[in-house]
């Protein structure tokens, strides 16, 4: 197979998997009878045509950025971590205890408590696994599956046990006091005018009291922490010892364990970390947006995260971008469920699609793409 | 609890379990030729979709389980290509498919039958319908024995007798023939069959088409006997629930009967919480029997009870030397 230059593998083999996913899923659009045109149109409109909808795609991307740098951090230590929708369940539950018992008098406050919580409890879910792993040698994969499925059964229990409010008939905490709540795009001082709502006369819509009204949209300030979590993730992975040494030791245990890398110290550290990352994703959706603990408040984000950290070539700033892409696909999803008879379920079908192609069939794409690249390689070695 | 509470439990005991023993010894095929698949359970909600789409539209079980046959090998086949032909990773593979599963059974239901990704119900000759053993009410009257063989062991469908024959049958093709020994070489160590002059990709593919194969079984069953039809997500993790009684099972026929049933009767708790808080005298909460079985394969895997190990060559795409 003959070797990409960097800038193919990089980029071309990402976008042309992206590619090969979509037109697969535009055969399946096809196949029963919709229009891979209209849909296309429906979803970029909804979720990149407007202010609005760009509210929702970044406040979807927000929480794919955290799950997507979870997987990545556990992937360049070696591990595959599929235990991401469980330990952001856990995080969701570490971020209520704290609203729900601990508010403080200033947002902030709560927030950075919040997310303290969030990570302690995605980074001890996460624990189990590592350690599992390190001492008994039990595959992580599974056993992090396993943990999903046990994370859900607590959190039911959890909810109809002991969060829920006496009186109350669904599975779900009480709600969270104001004063946590975090504040929204359209609560941020110049970023609001965005969301500004318009009469049918093209004018202004004011409240009673005179003041502009705005359109109420799910991202918040959490986006600009996840913005810092890539950078943060950077500088972890690749301008630091532990980064050094996770990366090491998953591209070759043995060789780490030579130099003195504890394969015991990096699995759990590696995973921690990668848990605490899936944890944090519970300020977005929890803290940010339901305001309250819900029964299945992950929403599969957890699993997205893999197709996003595949898709990003588990880099952080190809993470921000593919979450972002697939923020759009969750949005853009949901306005094909609302607007046309395209089920929402598309938007599953393309995520196993582009984890199956990014994934799974990635040789497959670099062998074809090889094709092109042989007769440009063979000449610039001829001439050098 | 009385006798007559238990064999009602025993009876929905079998019922639960043979989904997940088809969908066991579906996993036992593959992993044991070195393929891990986390994609029975897409593999599962393909077949379900298929076999209860073609059984409603044509009105006969038998043409909807060829179709969900076919629906769930269309999965292994690319479970396959990705993981031998392409050398891909095993593991993504089959996250991978079981999200396309997941979405494109309830795209093509709800194309097809517009009732919001369900398929029509089924009715009559479009399930597999109850098979009343010979003597079943003639010895209904002997005490013990005659209500559990009338109740707990006939009256089930076709494909529950089938799978479990698929027990015996496995085992003696995986130790008596050599078909079964190169599989199980093939797992262990590619580079020793591949030696030997027998093609490690032709065999390989052959155990994940009997993967596929046998979870379109345990899909037909699902929608078209244990339900009468298909629902989205309908599956409900059970091919996780496999994997893990396949693991507790280290990977031997004999031993995934007895995991998947034990699974099964757990699933059957789950149904009865009335019966355990009896049993127990204490209250045990239901998520607590939900979790159950993930609970107790990862015991298993973490070697209190026994030390499960997989077949070494699992999960390594065999790359011939050249």
């Amino acid at each position: 197979m003959t070797k990409l230059p960097t800038w193919a593998d990089v980029v071309l083999v990402p976008v042309i998997s992206l590619l090969l996913a979509a037109f697969v899923a535009a055969l399946v659009l096809l196949a029963i009878g919709q229009s891979p045109i209209q849909a296309l149109n429906v979803m970029v409109e909804g979720a990149l045509g407007s202010a609005y909808g760009w509210g929702y795609t970044l406040y979807y991307a927000t929480s794919f950025i955290f799950t997507g740098l979870a997987v990545t951090i556990a992937f360049h230590g070696g591990l595959f971590n599929i235990g991401g929708e469980g330990q952001a369940l856990l995080g969701g539950l570490g971020v209520s205890l704290v609203c729900l018992y601990l508010p403080m008098p200033h947002w902030t406050m709560t927030l950075l408590l919040a997310m303290l919580a969030a990570m302690v409890f995605g980074g001890a879910w996460a624990a189990v696994p590592a350690y599992l792993q390190a001492k008994r040698g039990s595959h992580i994969v599974i056993t992090t599956i396993m943990f999903n499925y046990i994370a859900a059964a607590l959190l039911i229990y959890i909810l109809v046990s002991v969060l829920r409010p006496t009186g109350s008939m669904d599975p779900a905490s009480a709600r969270f006091p104001d004063a946590v709540g975090l504040p929204k795009f359209h609560d941020m001082p110049f970023l609001q005018d965005l969301f500004l709502k318009y009469g049918p006369d093209g004018l202004l819509k004011l409240s009673k009291e005179g003041l502009p009204t705005y359109q109420r949209v799910p991202a918040n300030v959490t986006f600009f922490i996840a913005l810092a979590a890539c950078f943060g993730v950077w500088r972890l992975m690749w301008h630091s010892r532990l980064g050094y040494e996770i990366r090491a030791f998953g591209k070759q245990e043995k060789a780490a364990n030579y130099a003195g890398i504890s394969s015991f110290k990096i699995i759990m550290i590696a995973m921690i970390l990668s848990g605490a990352f899936s944890g944090l994703m519970a300020i977005n959706n929890v803290m940010g947006q339901a305001e309250r603990l819900l029964q299945n408040s992950a929403e599969g984000a957890g699993f997205i995260g893999i197709a996003v950290a595949l898709m990003g070539r588990n880099h952080p700033l190809g993470v921000l971008l593919a979450a972002i892409l697939f923020g759009f696909l969750y949005q853009g999803g949901a306005s094909l469920g609302l607007e046309t008879t395209i089920p929402i379920e598309l938007r599953t079908v393309l995520q196993g699609l582009v984890i199956l192609f990014t994934g799974a069939l990635d040789i497959m794409v670099r062998m074809m793409l090889g094709w092109f690249f042989v007769p440009k390689t063979a000449t610039a070695k001829g001439a050098a | 609890m009385d006798y007559a509470t238990l064999l009602q439990i025993l009876d929905s005991t079998i019922r639960l379990g043979i989904p997940l023993l088809l969908a066991c010894l579906a996993g036992l095929y593959s992993e044991r030729a070195g393929i891990f698949d986390i994609g029975l359970e897409g593999k599962m909600l393909m077949a379900a979709m298929s076999s209860a789409t073609v059984a409603a539209l044509t009105g006969s079980v038998w043409i909807g389980l060829a179709a969900g046959i076919a629906g769930s090998m269309l999965f292994a086949l690319v479970h396959g290509l990705a993981s031998i032909t392409f050398r891909g990773n095993q593991l993504i593979a089959g996250v991978a498919l079981n999200f396309v599963a997941s979405g494109i059974t309830v795209l093509i239901a709800q194309s097809i039958f517009g009732q919001g990704g369900r398929t029509a119900p089924l009715a009559g000759d479009a399930r597999f319908l109850p098979i009343d053993l010979p003597f079943a009410e003639a010895l209904q009257g002997v005490p013990v024995l005659g209500p559990l063989y009338y109740e707990v062991i006939s009256g089930h469908s076709a494909l529950v007798y089938v799978a479990i024959l698929l027990v015996p049958i496995t085992w003696f093709v995986l130790y008596r023939t050599r078909y079964g020994l190169r599989l199980r070489a093939v797992g262990e160590n590619p580079a020793s069959v591949d030696t030997a002059g027998v093609s490690v990709v032709r065999l390989r593919y052959s155990a994940v088409m009997i993967t596929g194969v046998l979870c379109g079984l345990a899909g037909a069953y699902l929608a078209c006997g244990l339900q009468a039809g298909f629902g989205r997500e309908m599956t409900a993790g059970r091919g996780y629930i496999a994997l893990a009684a396949l693991i507790f099972a280290k990977w031997r026929p004999w031993q995934a009967l007895g995991a998947t049933m034990l699974f099964g009767f757990f699933q059957a708790l789950a149904l009865r919480p009335d019966v355990v808080e009896a049993v127990a005298q204490v209250k045990v909460p239901v998520p607590a029997l939900d979790a159950l079985p993930y609970i107790l394969t990862v015991v298993v895997l973490a070697g209190l009870v026994g030390k499960a190990i997989p077949p070494r060559a699992g999960g390594e795409p065999y790359v011939k030397e050249r």
